[in-house]
């Protein structure tokens, strides 16, 4: 109690001089629109152009049918094809036509039924049905071909159901996804990009601010002054921070009520979470600052530090299980890694303990290293 | 004309290169993101670790775990013998996919019946899931046809026989690698022409520039063509590591590639001088410059197919220099595109640059009244 009545004259000057930078900061934020535009306008715009823009859900492919003799039987199976949502079928006489459709994108694949389809088929002889996908895209052709699988094996229980018996499959595969049932990209692909927005509104928002000080010769001037060390750094950061976070509110905001992604876990849980994450990017933006010393080699290193690994390594589209081991090592290199990994958890789990805990940990190691090597930089410039 | 020019050049190109940071930026950071990137990219799925709930003793359920013991695609992590196990497993990201076999497996399977198989999916990412399941479908089938087989059941009436054009073995890196180079081209012109105009203005040399007998036109093309010498340098090397390290077949013709190249470099450079004459301190030039980067790779269909956006995503898309020169990319590489295939490709491009560089070069002009 004695302390709070009479505090440390030390202290009490070292706090007036934080709140001094801090406002120093803030003033400077309000001048130049531009950190708002970061911190607001750009995670609005980016999570729409993402949210809406990045999806792996192929609908209605454009497909080529060839049926070369008419009959019911083929007839039947084209019709398979007609009742999918995910397909739009377009008839061809014969398959050079189809095929030459194929060559100028107009379809993205052909299913092929020949002269002797329905003679074989009732032949019993396992009638042979061609199908031929572009595989320039390779995942859009994964997805094709399990959407033809699907219309083909449909069309057989039909068949069987309709010669009053039951398809007879030795083991039928009953199959459950969790987490996301319907299995909607945007589900996973939204939480993702909050991690990816934040290290970008991160690194933009802090690269600059101390690399301008040392060009306008305003460092000199701060040095001078008994502010130490910690305390530029510190009224760097609390300011950026407190805007991060208000960018972040909006994005969750966005993910949960535009995009309707589902919010398992709890609030206080992504608060921390994304805090933690917030200092580690803010600081890599003050440590690029301290390092380039100059504000356009700092604005080239944050444009190839943050946005372009955070969006390939962060395992946000791309799963880190199926990169090689030594691209997996360098993923931990990346705080977004850890971030995503939580992001997606909290979102679609829920409060998953292990898989929080360890990530935050791990958060928590960058922003000591961060901090620490921002802070080393800065007093090395004091001597 | 040609003089002032010469002049120029020679000093855009010392104020991007003359600083020993800037110039290690420019050129070590490019080629390393596409090693690094050129091996993360990829939508294919090994190793995919499961665990296994067998309820079943029997010998089919056996049977069917050893064809996924024995493929390289599945990697068994766990055996669970109790339900209370499932939940963790999956949670805590031990494992993908959760196979469980009832209990009535074998006995089905030997009376002639259908027998279940059980797949729990991991979907935190969806597109993981849904290949999963594609390759657990395609296991089944062949499990299925391999018993109907030595058991004397009559075969399906008919079967899938699937081909692929271009990618025969459906490899996502093919797909994803001939992008990079798009993407890396368009990283290295921004980073040249982002901050250029903004940094001059602000240490007041954009002025003294403007005193000079140079014509605003020139000034421009003093700016805009470092970035192309630069831009197809490195993107020359790009190709050549794709072509010759990760093996990605070059079947079209190079002259298809490099018109392009050449046209993609005039509209984005175009793009991005128009952004920059714009910014007033160097904040405003990076803000801008982001602002034109990632909606450029969000909307290019790099990662995901333009064909799965909204409608009105799909339109703004043809406002992208990247969209046209991606197509390109993938079309000269792997479906063997020649220039008269393209045109449609070309013209957009040459179009956006066009118009671009006019607006800046108005915008250089304007200044000066």
């Amino acid at each position: 109690m004695r302390f709070l009545r009479n505090p440390d004259p030390a202290q009490q000057a070292a706090r007036m001089r934080l709140r001094g930078m801090i406002r120093k900061e803030a003033r400077q934020i309000v001048r130049d629109p531009s950190s708002i535009a970061i911190a607001f306008v750009l995670p609005i715009l980016l999570l729409l152009l993402f949210g809406y823009g990045i999806s792996l859900d192929a609908k209605h492919v454009p497909l080529g049918i060839v049926i070369e003799s008419s009959s019911p039987e083929a007839a039947a199976f084209a019709g398979s094809f007609e009742q999918s949502e995910y397909l739009s079928p377009h008839r061809f006489g014969t398959i050079q036509e189809a095929e030459q459709a194929l060559i100028t994108h107009e379809v993205d694949g052909i299913v092929w039924l020949r002269n002797d389809f329905e003679e074989k088929l009732l032949s019993g002889a396992n009638a042979p049905i061609g199908v031929i996908i572009n595989g320039v895209d390779a995942n859009t052709a994964h997805i094709i071909e399990g959407y033809v699988k699907g219309a083909w094996l449909s069309w057989l229980q039909q068949r069987a159901a309709e010669q009053a018996g039951e398809l007879n499959l030795p083991v039928q595969l009953q199959q459950r996804v969790w987490f996301n049932a319907e299995l909607r990209s945007q589900n996973f692909l939204v939480p993702g990009l909050i991690a990816v927005i934040m290290t970008l509104i991160g690194a933009l928002l802090t690269a600059m601010v101390i690399a301008r000080e040392w060009e306008r010769g305003t460092m000199e001037a701060l040095l001078v002054t008994p502010v130490t060390a910690k305390e530029i750094l510190l009224g760097k950061l609390l300011p950026y921070f407190v805007l991060g976070i208000g960018g972040l509110a909006l994005s969750v905001g966005m993910a949960v009520w535009l995009f309707g992604v589902p919010l398992h876990g709890s609030l206080p849980v992504l608060f921390i979470s994304s805090s933690l994450f917030l200092i580690a990017s803010l600081g890599m933006g003050l440590t690029i600052s301290t390092v380039a010393r100059n504000q356009f080699v700092a604005g080239q290193i944050a444009i190839i530090v943050s946005f372009l690994p955070a969006f390939m390594l962060s395992g946000f589209i791309f799963d880190i299980n199926s990169m090689p081991p030594a691209v997996q090592v360098v993923t931990y290199l990346l705080p977004a890694r850890y971030y995503v990994s939580i992001l997606q958890t909290v979102f679609l789990a829920g409060n998953v303990w292990k898989v929080i805990g360890l990530n935050s940990l791990a958060l928590i190691v960058f922003c000591a290293f961060f901090l620490g090597i921002a802070r080393r930089r800065m007093s090395k410039r004091l001597e | 004309m040609w003089n002032h020019l010469k002049a120029l050049i020679v000093k855009e190109l010392l104020a991007v290169l003359k600083d020993k940071k800037s110039r290690l930026v420019l050129i070590a950071p490019p080629l390393i993101q596409l090693m690094v990137f050129g091996y993360a990219a990829t939508f294919d799925m090994n190793h995919i670790r499961y665990a296994v709930f067998n309820e079943d003793h029997g010998a089919a359920s056996r049977e069917l775990l050893a064809h996924f013991e024995h493929s390289d695609t599945f990697e068994c992590v766990a055996q669970l013998d109790g339900d209370a196990q499932i939940a963790p497993v999956i949670d805590n990201k031990e494992a993908l996919l959760l196979l469980r076999i009832p209990s009535d497996f074998s006995r089905n399977l030997a009376l002639g019946q259908t027998a279940n198989l059980q797949a729990n999916v991991d979907g935190r990412n969806s597109n993981s899931a849904m290949l999963v399941l594609n390759y657990v479908q395609s296991m089944v089938s062949s499990f299925n046809t391999d018993w109907m087989q030595d058991h004397g059941e009559s075969p399906l009436p008919a079967h899938l026989v699937v081909r692929s054009w271009y990618n025969p073995n459906l490899v996502s890196r093919w797909f994803i690698v001939p992008g990079i180079v798009g993407l890396l081209t368009l990283l290295v012109t921004l980073l040249i022409t982002a901050l250029s105009v903004a940094r001059e203005r602000e240490a007041g040399t954009f002025d003294q520039l403007l005193v000079t007998p140079l014509r605003p036109f020139e000034i421009l093309l003093g700016k805009a063509l470092p970035a192309v010498i630069i831009g197809l340098l490195e993107a020359t090397a790009s190709i050549l590591i794709i072509v010759f390290w990760f093996k990605i077949p070059l079947l079209g013709s190079l002259l298809a590639l490099y018109l392009g190249l050449f046209l993609f470099l005039l509209s984005s450079i175009g793009v991005r001088l128009m952004i920059s004459s714009l910014a007033v301190t160097q904040q405003q030039g990076l803000l801008g410059a982001f602002l034109f980067f990632v909606p450029a790779i969000i909307l290019s269909g790099f990662s995901t197919p333009i064909a799965n956006m909204p409608e009105i995503l799909q339109a703004l898309t043809l406002l992208n220099p990247l969209r046209y020169f991606i197509v390109i990319l993938r079309g000269v590489f792997l479906e063997g595109a020649t220039v008269s295939l393209l045109w449609s490709q070309y013209w957009p491009m040459a179009l956006i640059g066009l118009f671009c560089l006019f607006t800046a070069g108005t915008l250089f002009r304007r200044r000066m009244v």
